[in-house]
Protein backbone atom coordinates (compact mmCIF):
# COMPACT_ATOMS: atom_id res chain seq x y z
CA UNK A 1 0.00 0.00 0.00
CA UNK A 2 2.92 2.37 -0.40
CA UNK A 3 1.06 4.29 -3.07
CA UNK A 4 -1.52 5.27 -0.50
CA UNK A 5 0.91 7.53 1.31
CA UNK A 6 1.26 9.82 -1.64
CA UNK A 7 -2.41 10.43 -2.20
CA UNK A 8 -5.22 11.69 -0.08
CA UNK A 9 -7.00 10.54 2.96
CA UNK A 10 -6.02 8.67 6.07
CA UNK A 11 -7.18 5.10 6.35
CA UNK A 12 -10.57 4.92 8.09
CA UNK A 13 -11.09 2.61 11.03
CA UNK A 14 -13.02 -0.59 10.28
CA UNK A 15 -16.72 -0.60 11.05
CA UNK A 16 -17.84 -2.69 13.98
CA UNK A 17 -21.62 -2.30 14.03
CA UNK A 18 -24.49 -4.18 12.43
CA UNK A 19 -25.03 -4.08 8.68
CA UNK A 20 -27.99 -3.95 6.35
CA UNK A 21 -27.89 -5.59 2.93
CA UNK A 22 -30.14 -3.68 0.55
CA UNK A 23 -31.47 -6.05 -2.09
CA UNK A 24 -33.19 -4.99 -5.31
CA UNK A 25 -35.04 -7.73 -7.17
CA UNK A 26 -37.23 -8.26 -10.20
CA UNK A 27 -40.21 -8.39 -7.82
CA UNK A 28 -39.46 -5.83 -5.12
CA UNK A 29 -36.85 -4.87 -2.55
CA UNK A 30 -35.73 -6.55 0.67
CA UNK A 31 -33.51 -5.57 3.57
CA UNK A 32 -31.37 -8.28 5.14
CA UNK A 33 -30.19 -7.11 8.55
CA UNK A 34 -27.15 -8.64 10.17
CA UNK A 35 -25.92 -8.21 13.74
CA UNK A 36 -22.45 -6.83 14.42
CA UNK A 37 -20.93 -10.32 14.26
CA UNK A 38 -22.55 -10.77 10.82
CA UNK A 39 -23.64 -14.25 11.88
CA UNK A 40 -27.31 -13.59 12.63
CA UNK A 41 -29.51 -12.42 9.77
CA UNK A 42 -33.10 -11.33 9.51
CA UNK A 43 -34.83 -10.75 6.18
CA UNK A 44 -37.54 -8.11 5.85
CA UNK A 45 -40.83 -8.60 4.12
CA UNK A 46 -40.82 -7.36 0.52
CA UNK A 47 -40.85 -3.62 -0.09
CA UNK A 48 -42.90 -2.56 -3.13
CA UNK A 49 -43.66 -6.19 -3.94
CA UNK A 50 -44.07 -6.66 -7.67
CA UNK A 51 -42.05 -3.59 -8.62
CA UNK A 52 -38.91 -4.06 -10.65
CA UNK A 53 -36.27 -2.63 -8.33
CA UNK A 54 -33.02 -1.97 -10.12
CA UNK A 55 -31.26 -0.32 -7.21
CA UNK A 56 -31.81 0.48 -3.54
CA UNK A 57 -29.14 2.72 -2.06
CA UNK A 58 -28.57 4.33 1.34
CA UNK A 59 -27.14 7.76 1.98
CA UNK A 60 -24.01 7.38 4.10
CA UNK A 61 -24.10 11.13 4.79
CA UNK A 62 -27.17 10.89 7.01
CA UNK A 63 -27.49 7.15 7.65
CA UNK A 64 -31.27 7.15 7.27
CA UNK A 65 -32.23 8.08 3.70
CA UNK A 66 -32.86 5.29 1.22
CA UNK A 67 -33.77 5.67 -2.44
CA UNK A 68 -35.28 2.97 -4.62
CA UNK A 69 -35.25 3.03 -8.42
CA UNK A 70 -38.42 1.23 -9.51
CA UNK A 71 -40.93 0.60 -12.23
CA UNK A 72 -43.44 -2.13 -12.94
CA UNK A 73 -44.14 -4.08 -16.07
CA UNK A 74 -46.97 -1.68 -16.89
CA UNK A 75 -46.17 1.53 -15.06
CA UNK A 76 -43.40 3.93 -15.92
CA UNK A 77 -40.24 4.57 -13.93
CA UNK A 78 -40.09 6.37 -10.63
CA UNK A 79 -38.06 6.73 -7.45
CA UNK A 80 -39.26 6.03 -3.93
CA UNK A 81 -37.68 7.66 -0.89
CA UNK A 82 -37.48 6.79 2.78
CA UNK A 83 -36.03 9.03 5.47
CA UNK A 84 -36.35 6.46 8.28
CA UNK A 85 -34.27 3.67 6.75
CA UNK A 86 -37.19 1.87 5.18
CA UNK A 87 -39.90 2.14 7.82
CA UNK A 88 -41.96 4.39 5.54
CA UNK A 89 -41.73 5.37 1.90
CA UNK A 90 -42.99 8.13 -0.39
CA UNK A 91 -42.75 8.51 -4.12
CA UNK A 92 -40.51 11.44 -5.03
CA UNK A 93 -42.16 14.60 -6.34
CA UNK A 94 -40.41 14.72 -9.70
CA UNK A 95 -38.60 11.54 -10.76
CA UNK A 96 -35.95 11.57 -13.49
CA UNK A 97 -37.34 12.18 -16.99
CA UNK A 98 -35.96 13.43 -20.26
CA UNK A 99 -37.20 16.84 -21.49
CA UNK A 100 -40.25 16.99 -23.71
CA UNK A 101 -39.30 17.88 -27.26
CA UNK A 102 -41.33 20.02 -29.69
CA UNK A 103 -44.10 18.38 -31.68
CA UNK A 104 -42.74 16.44 -34.65
CA UNK A 105 -39.39 15.67 -33.06
CA UNK A 106 -38.50 12.35 -31.45
CA UNK A 107 -37.52 12.77 -27.85
CA UNK A 108 -35.96 10.33 -25.44
CA UNK A 109 -38.26 8.31 -23.18
CA UNK A 110 -36.94 7.06 -19.86
CA UNK A 111 -37.51 3.33 -19.56
CA UNK A 112 -36.05 2.88 -16.10
CA UNK A 113 -33.73 4.39 -13.57
CA UNK A 114 -30.93 1.89 -13.33
CA UNK A 115 -28.42 3.43 -10.97
CA UNK A 116 -28.41 5.67 -7.90
CA UNK A 117 -25.36 7.26 -6.28
CA UNK A 118 -25.18 9.70 -3.37
CA UNK A 119 -23.22 12.83 -4.22
CA UNK A 120 -20.07 14.22 -2.64
CA UNK A 121 -19.77 14.37 1.15
CA UNK A 122 -19.58 18.17 0.95
CA UNK A 123 -22.90 18.33 -0.94
CA UNK A 124 -25.56 16.80 1.31
CA UNK A 125 -28.75 16.29 -0.62
CA UNK A 126 -27.03 15.79 -3.96
CA UNK A 127 -27.70 12.47 -5.66
CA UNK A 128 -27.01 11.20 -9.16
CA UNK A 129 -29.06 8.73 -11.19
CA UNK A 130 -28.19 6.80 -14.32
CA UNK A 131 -30.90 5.56 -16.62
CA UNK A 132 -31.90 3.40 -19.54
CA UNK A 133 -31.61 4.68 -22.20
CA UNK A 134 -28.39 6.34 -21.14
CA UNK A 135 -29.05 9.54 -19.25
CA UNK A 136 -27.54 11.25 -16.24
CA UNK A 137 -29.75 12.99 -13.69
CA UNK A 138 -29.04 15.01 -10.56
CA UNK A 139 -31.03 15.86 -7.47
CA UNK A 140 -30.06 18.63 -5.07
CA UNK A 141 -32.80 17.99 -2.51
CA UNK A 142 -32.13 14.48 -1.32
CA UNK A 143 -33.87 12.83 -4.26
CA UNK A 144 -37.23 14.64 -4.08
CA UNK A 145 -36.83 16.29 -7.48
CA UNK A 146 -34.51 15.49 -10.37
CA UNK A 147 -33.12 17.37 -13.36
CA UNK A 148 -31.21 16.01 -16.32
CA UNK A 149 -27.50 16.78 -16.44
CA UNK A 150 -27.64 18.71 -19.67
CA UNK A 151 -23.90 18.61 -20.21
CA UNK A 152 -24.25 14.90 -20.80
CA UNK A 153 -27.86 14.33 -21.91
CA UNK A 154 -27.70 17.12 -24.51
CA UNK A 155 -24.08 16.62 -25.49
CA UNK A 156 -23.73 16.72 -29.28
CA UNK A 157 -21.80 13.45 -29.12
CA UNK A 158 -24.26 11.64 -26.86
CA UNK A 159 -25.93 9.70 -29.66
CA UNK A 160 -22.59 8.65 -31.12
CA UNK A 161 -21.22 7.70 -27.71
CA UNK A 162 -24.24 5.64 -26.71
CA UNK A 163 -25.12 4.00 -30.01
CA UNK A 164 -28.72 3.11 -30.75
CA UNK A 165 -31.41 1.87 -28.40
CA UNK A 166 -30.62 -1.70 -29.40
CA UNK A 167 -26.92 -1.19 -28.73
CA UNK A 168 -26.77 -2.28 -25.14
CA UNK A 169 -27.89 -4.89 -22.67
CA UNK A 170 -30.98 -6.98 -23.45
CA UNK A 171 -33.28 -4.91 -21.24
CA UNK A 172 -31.97 -1.64 -22.57
CA UNK A 173 -28.72 0.31 -22.72
CA UNK A 174 -27.67 1.73 -19.38
CA UNK A 175 -25.73 4.48 -17.68
CA UNK A 176 -24.21 3.15 -14.47
CA UNK A 177 -21.17 3.25 -12.18
CA UNK A 178 -21.40 6.93 -11.27
CA UNK A 179 -18.26 7.68 -9.25
CA UNK A 180 -17.67 11.06 -7.61
CA UNK A 181 -14.07 11.85 -6.69
CA UNK A 182 -13.94 12.23 -2.88
CA UNK A 183 -11.43 15.10 -3.34
CA UNK A 184 -13.53 17.09 -5.81
CA UNK A 185 -17.32 17.06 -6.31
CA UNK A 186 -16.90 18.27 -9.88
CA UNK A 187 -14.79 15.28 -10.89
CA UNK A 188 -17.14 12.49 -11.96
CA UNK A 189 -16.75 9.22 -13.83
CA UNK A 190 -19.62 7.30 -15.43
CA UNK A 191 -19.93 4.03 -17.31
CA UNK A 192 -22.25 3.15 -20.13
CA UNK A 193 -23.27 -0.16 -21.64
CA UNK A 194 -22.76 0.56 -24.32
CA UNK A 195 -20.58 3.61 -24.61
CA UNK A 196 -17.62 3.11 -22.32
CA UNK A 197 -16.10 5.11 -19.48
CA UNK A 198 -16.45 8.89 -19.48
CA UNK A 199 -15.04 11.60 -17.25
CA UNK A 200 -16.11 15.11 -16.33
CA UNK A 201 -13.91 17.53 -14.45
CA UNK A 202 -16.40 20.40 -14.32
CA UNK A 203 -19.39 18.99 -12.52
CA UNK A 204 -20.95 17.38 -15.57
CA UNK A 205 -20.80 20.27 -18.05
CA UNK A 206 -18.22 18.59 -20.25
CA UNK A 207 -17.37 14.93 -20.83
CA UNK A 208 -14.53 13.02 -22.43
CA UNK A 209 -14.19 9.31 -23.21
CA UNK A 210 -11.67 7.43 -21.07
CA UNK A 211 -11.26 4.09 -22.77
CA UNK A 212 -7.68 3.96 -24.01
CA UNK A 213 -6.23 0.49 -23.61
CA UNK A 214 -9.59 -1.15 -23.06
CA UNK A 215 -10.65 -3.82 -25.53
CA UNK A 216 -13.93 -3.70 -27.40
CA UNK A 217 -13.46 -6.84 -29.44
CA UNK A 218 -17.16 -7.01 -30.33
CA UNK A 219 -16.65 -3.90 -32.50
CA UNK A 220 -15.01 -3.88 -35.94
CA UNK A 221 -12.76 -0.95 -35.02
CA UNK A 222 -9.49 -2.14 -33.43
CA UNK A 223 -9.04 0.58 -30.80
CA UNK A 224 -12.16 2.73 -30.68
CA UNK A 225 -12.37 5.90 -28.63
CA UNK A 226 -15.81 4.90 -27.32
CA UNK A 227 -18.44 2.20 -27.74
CA UNK A 228 -17.00 -0.07 -25.03
CA UNK A 229 -18.98 -2.09 -22.55
CA UNK A 230 -17.87 -1.51 -18.98
CA UNK A 231 -19.93 -3.62 -16.61
CA UNK A 232 -18.84 -1.94 -13.38
CA UNK A 233 -16.34 0.82 -12.65
CA UNK A 234 -15.02 1.83 -9.25
CA UNK A 235 -12.49 4.37 -8.07
CA UNK A 236 -10.79 3.68 -4.78
CA UNK A 237 -11.90 6.17 -2.14
CA UNK A 238 -8.45 6.33 -0.56
CA UNK A 239 -6.63 6.50 -3.85
CA UNK A 240 -9.06 8.23 -6.19
CA UNK A 241 -6.67 8.30 -9.12
CA UNK A 242 -6.86 4.53 -9.29
CA UNK A 243 -9.81 3.07 -11.18
CA UNK A 244 -10.83 -0.53 -11.64
CA UNK A 245 -13.36 -1.90 -14.05
CA UNK A 246 -14.93 -5.24 -14.82
CA UNK A 247 -15.61 -4.94 -18.51
CA UNK A 248 -17.34 -7.10 -21.10
CA UNK A 249 -13.79 -7.63 -22.38
CA UNK A 250 -11.87 -8.27 -19.18
CA UNK A 251 -10.72 -6.83 -15.87
CA UNK A 252 -8.80 -3.55 -15.95
CA UNK A 253 -6.98 -1.06 -13.74
CA UNK A 254 -6.10 2.50 -14.58
CA UNK A 255 -3.76 4.90 -12.84
CA UNK A 256 -5.40 8.12 -13.94
CA UNK A 257 -2.12 9.94 -14.53
CA UNK A 258 -1.25 7.26 -17.09
CA UNK A 259 -4.68 7.48 -18.76
CA UNK A 260 -4.49 3.90 -19.96
CA UNK A 261 -6.42 0.82 -18.91
CA UNK A 262 -4.22 -2.18 -18.11
CA UNK A 263 -5.83 -5.60 -18.47
CA UNK A 264 -5.08 -7.13 -15.08
CA UNK A 265 -7.51 -9.93 -15.90
CA UNK A 266 -4.86 -11.48 -18.13
CA UNK A 267 -3.40 -12.83 -14.91
CA UNK A 268 -6.56 -14.80 -14.12
CA UNK A 269 -6.50 -18.57 -14.74
CA UNK A 270 -7.01 -19.15 -18.45
CA UNK A 271 -9.79 -21.70 -18.00
CA UNK A 272 -11.76 -19.24 -15.88
CA UNK A 273 -11.08 -16.12 -17.89
CA UNK A 274 -11.69 -12.55 -16.82
CA UNK A 275 -15.27 -11.95 -17.91
CA UNK A 276 -17.85 -11.02 -15.31
CA UNK A 277 -20.21 -8.33 -14.15
CA UNK A 278 -19.32 -7.07 -10.65
CA UNK A 279 -16.10 -5.86 -9.07
CA UNK A 280 -15.58 -4.97 -5.41
CA UNK A 281 -12.76 -3.02 -3.73
CA UNK A 282 -11.31 -3.35 -0.26
CA UNK A 283 -12.26 -0.12 1.54
CA UNK A 284 -8.80 0.26 3.12
CA UNK A 285 -6.45 -1.41 0.66
CA UNK A 286 -6.41 -0.09 -2.93
CA UNK A 287 -4.49 -3.17 -4.08
CA UNK A 288 -7.18 -5.63 -2.99
CA UNK A 289 -10.01 -6.41 -5.39
CA UNK A 290 -12.63 -9.13 -5.75
CA UNK A 291 -14.43 -10.29 -8.90
CA UNK A 292 -16.95 -13.01 -9.60
CA UNK A 293 -16.16 -14.49 -13.01
CA UNK A 294 -18.77 -15.74 -15.42
CA UNK A 295 -18.67 -17.84 -18.55
CA UNK A 296 -18.18 -15.48 -21.48
CA UNK A 297 -17.45 -18.13 -24.08
CA UNK A 298 -19.37 -18.99 -27.26
CA UNK A 299 -22.96 -17.85 -26.65
CA UNK A 300 -22.15 -16.17 -23.32
CA UNK A 301 -24.03 -18.25 -20.76
CA UNK A 302 -23.05 -15.67 -18.10
CA UNK A 303 -23.01 -18.42 -15.48
CA UNK A 304 -20.17 -19.59 -13.25
CA UNK A 305 -17.40 -21.05 -15.44
CA UNK A 306 -17.80 -24.85 -15.64
CA UNK A 307 -20.69 -24.54 -13.18
CA UNK A 308 -18.26 -23.99 -10.29
CA UNK A 309 -19.05 -20.72 -8.51
CA UNK A 310 -16.02 -18.86 -7.19
CA UNK A 311 -14.91 -15.42 -6.24
CA UNK A 312 -11.37 -14.35 -7.13
CA UNK A 313 -9.25 -11.91 -5.16
CA UNK A 314 -6.08 -10.03 -5.91
CA UNK A 315 -3.97 -8.51 -3.14
CA UNK A 316 -1.48 -6.82 -5.46
CA UNK A 317 -3.64 -4.74 -7.78
CA UNK A 318 -4.10 -7.52 -10.28
CA UNK A 319 -0.68 -9.16 -10.60
CA UNK A 320 -1.96 -12.43 -9.16
CA UNK A 321 -5.39 -13.81 -8.32
CA UNK A 322 -6.56 -16.39 -5.82
CA UNK A 323 -9.66 -18.53 -6.05
CA UNK A 324 -12.14 -18.31 -3.14
CA UNK A 325 -14.90 -20.91 -3.34
CA UNK A 326 -15.22 -22.47 0.13
CA UNK A 327 -18.88 -22.78 1.01
CA UNK A 328 -20.25 -22.36 -2.49
CA UNK A 329 -21.98 -25.38 -4.06
CA UNK A 330 -19.62 -27.66 -5.96
CA UNK A 331 -21.93 -27.41 -8.93
CA UNK A 332 -24.15 -24.39 -9.54
CA UNK A 333 -24.86 -22.00 -12.36
CA UNK A 334 -24.84 -18.61 -10.68
CA UNK A 335 -25.29 -15.35 -12.50
CA UNK A 336 -24.37 -12.27 -10.48
CA UNK A 337 -25.32 -8.99 -12.09
CA UNK A 338 -23.09 -5.93 -12.20
CA UNK A 339 -24.68 -4.19 -9.23
CA UNK A 340 -25.29 -7.38 -7.21
CA UNK A 341 -22.02 -7.63 -5.28
CA UNK A 342 -20.87 -5.34 -2.49
CA UNK A 343 -18.69 -5.10 0.59
CA UNK A 344 -18.91 -3.79 4.12
CA UNK A 345 -16.20 -1.89 5.98
CA UNK A 346 -15.56 -4.40 8.78
CA UNK A 347 -12.28 -6.18 9.46
CA UNK A 348 -12.09 -8.65 7.91
CA UNK A 349 -14.16 -7.20 5.11
CA UNK A 350 -17.56 -8.74 4.52
CA UNK A 351 -18.60 -9.56 0.97
CA UNK A 352 -22.16 -9.94 -0.25
CA UNK A 353 -23.50 -11.16 -3.56
CA UNK A 354 -26.93 -11.89 -4.96
CA UNK A 355 -27.72 -14.36 -7.70
CA UNK A 356 -30.35 -14.23 -10.36
CA UNK A 357 -31.70 -17.42 -8.79
CA UNK A 358 -32.55 -15.44 -5.66
CA UNK A 359 -29.82 -16.34 -3.20
CA UNK A 360 -27.77 -14.00 -1.05
CA UNK A 361 -24.27 -15.26 -0.29
CA UNK A 362 -22.21 -13.70 2.47
CA UNK A 363 -18.57 -13.94 3.47
CA UNK A 364 -17.46 -12.52 6.82
CA UNK A 365 -13.80 -13.00 6.02
CA UNK A 366 -12.95 -11.38 2.74
CA UNK A 367 -14.19 -14.27 0.67
CA UNK A 368 -12.34 -17.09 2.43
CA UNK A 369 -15.64 -18.82 3.12
CA UNK A 370 -19.22 -18.23 2.09
CA UNK A 371 -22.68 -18.97 3.46
CA UNK A 372 -26.21 -18.36 2.21
CA UNK A 373 -28.39 -16.58 4.78
CA UNK A 374 -31.25 -15.83 2.37
CA UNK A 375 -32.65 -17.83 -0.52
CA UNK A 376 -35.81 -18.26 -2.58
CA UNK A 377 -35.92 -14.54 -3.33
CA UNK A 378 -36.93 -13.23 -6.73
CA UNK A 379 -34.23 -12.61 -9.34
CA UNK A 380 -31.69 -10.36 -7.65
CA UNK A 381 -30.71 -7.22 -9.55
CA UNK A 382 -28.69 -5.31 -6.98
CA UNK A 383 -26.98 -5.61 -3.62
CA UNK A 384 -25.71 -2.70 -1.55
CA UNK A 385 -24.48 -2.62 2.03
CA UNK A 386 -25.19 0.01 4.66
CA UNK A 387 -23.33 0.23 7.95
CA UNK A 388 -25.78 0.71 10.82
CA UNK A 389 -25.20 2.49 14.13
CA UNK A 390 -24.08 0.27 17.00
CA UNK B 1 -66.83 11.60 -16.15
CA UNK B 2 -66.08 8.38 -14.34
CA UNK B 3 -62.58 6.99 -14.66
CA UNK B 4 -61.98 3.33 -13.88
CA UNK B 5 -58.62 2.89 -12.13
CA UNK B 6 -56.69 -0.39 -12.48
CA UNK B 7 -55.24 -1.99 -9.37
CA UNK B 8 -51.59 -0.96 -10.03
CA UNK B 9 -52.65 2.70 -9.86
CA UNK B 10 -54.90 2.53 -6.82
CA UNK B 11 -52.00 3.31 -4.48
CA UNK B 12 -52.38 6.83 -5.90
CA UNK B 13 -56.16 7.09 -5.54
CA UNK B 14 -56.40 5.91 -1.96
CA UNK B 15 -57.60 2.48 -3.14
CA UNK B 16 -60.51 4.02 -5.07
CA UNK B 17 -61.38 1.98 -8.16
CA UNK B 18 -63.38 4.80 -9.75
CA UNK B 19 -62.66 8.52 -9.61
CA UNK B 20 -64.54 11.49 -11.05
CA UNK B 21 -62.62 13.85 -13.32
CA UNK B 22 -63.28 16.67 -15.74
CA UNK B 23 -61.59 17.94 -18.90
CA UNK B 24 -62.27 18.14 -22.61
CA UNK B 25 -59.55 15.68 -23.66
CA UNK B 26 -57.86 12.59 -22.28
CA UNK B 27 -54.82 14.76 -21.55
CA UNK B 28 -56.82 17.32 -19.58
CA UNK B 29 -58.63 14.57 -17.69
CA UNK B 30 -55.33 12.89 -16.71
CA UNK B 31 -53.79 16.24 -15.75
CA UNK B 32 -56.68 16.86 -13.38
CA UNK B 33 -56.26 13.43 -11.82
CA UNK B 34 -52.53 14.07 -11.43
CA UNK B 35 -53.19 17.32 -9.58
CA UNK B 36 -55.22 15.36 -7.05
CA UNK B 37 -52.97 12.31 -7.05
CA UNK B 38 -49.40 13.50 -7.81
CA UNK B 39 -47.26 11.05 -9.72
CA UNK B 40 -50.21 9.28 -11.35
CA UNK B 41 -49.68 10.84 -14.79
CA UNK B 42 -46.03 9.90 -15.32
CA UNK B 43 -46.64 6.26 -14.51
CA UNK B 44 -48.93 5.92 -17.54
CA UNK B 45 -47.88 8.75 -19.88
CA UNK B 46 -44.24 9.22 -20.86
CA UNK B 47 -42.38 12.53 -20.93
CA UNK B 48 -43.07 12.94 -24.65
CA UNK B 49 -46.81 12.75 -24.08
CA UNK B 50 -47.39 9.21 -25.34
CA UNK B 51 -49.47 6.59 -23.59
CA UNK B 52 -47.01 4.04 -22.23
CA UNK B 53 -46.59 0.83 -24.18
CA UNK B 54 -48.47 -1.45 -21.81
CA UNK B 55 -51.24 0.97 -20.86
CA UNK B 56 -54.48 1.26 -22.82
CA UNK B 57 -57.12 3.95 -22.38
CA UNK B 58 -60.69 3.41 -23.54
CA UNK B 59 -63.36 6.08 -23.88
CA UNK B 60 -66.50 4.10 -23.23
CA UNK B 61 -65.55 1.05 -25.28
CA UNK B 62 -63.36 2.69 -27.90
CA UNK B 63 -59.58 2.93 -27.58
CA UNK B 64 -57.99 6.36 -27.27
CA UNK B 65 -54.60 6.49 -28.92
CA UNK B 66 -53.35 9.85 -27.70
CA UNK B 67 -53.92 12.58 -25.19
CA UNK B 68 -55.84 14.82 -27.58
CA UNK B 69 -58.77 12.41 -27.87
CA UNK B 70 -61.91 14.32 -26.82
CA UNK B 71 -63.99 13.20 -23.86
CA UNK B 72 -67.49 14.13 -22.67
CA UNK B 73 -68.83 14.48 -19.13
CA UNK B 74 -71.04 11.42 -19.56
CA UNK B 75 -68.21 9.20 -20.79
CA UNK B 76 -66.76 6.32 -18.83
CA UNK B 77 -63.00 6.05 -19.12
CA UNK B 78 -61.17 2.78 -18.58
CA UNK B 79 -57.45 2.83 -17.89
CA UNK B 80 -56.26 -0.69 -18.59
CA UNK B 81 -52.98 -2.42 -17.83
CA UNK B 82 -52.61 -4.49 -20.97
CA UNK B 83 -52.15 -8.25 -20.75
CA UNK B 84 -48.47 -8.09 -21.54
CA UNK B 85 -46.65 -9.63 -18.64
CA UNK B 86 -45.82 -13.19 -17.76
CA UNK B 87 -42.53 -12.86 -15.92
Amino acid sequence: MSVLKSQSNSIPKPSTGPVAVLIGTRKGAFILRGDKTRRMWKLSMPIFLGHIVHHMVSDPRDGRTLLIAARTGHLGPTVFRSTDFGKSWKEVERPPAFPKVPEGQKGLVLDHVFWLTPGHASQPGVWYAGSSPQGLFRSEDGGRTWEGVSGFNDHPMRTAWTGGLGDGTPDGPKLHSINVDPRDPNHIYIGMSSGGVFESVDGGKGWEPLNKGCAADFLPTPDPEYGHDPHRILLHPLMPDRLYQQNHCGIYRMERSEGQWIRIGRNMPKKVGDIGFPIVLHPRDPDMVWVFPMDGTEVWPRTSPEGKPACYVTRNAGKTWKRLDKGFPKRAWFTVKRQAMANDAHEPVGLYLGTTSGEIWVSRNGGSSWSCPASHLPEIYSVEVAELPK
Amino acid sequence: MKVQIPTPLRSYTGKESVVEAGGATVGEMLAEIDRRYPGFHFRIIDEQGSIREHIKIFINEKPAHNLSSPVQPADTIHIICALSGGV
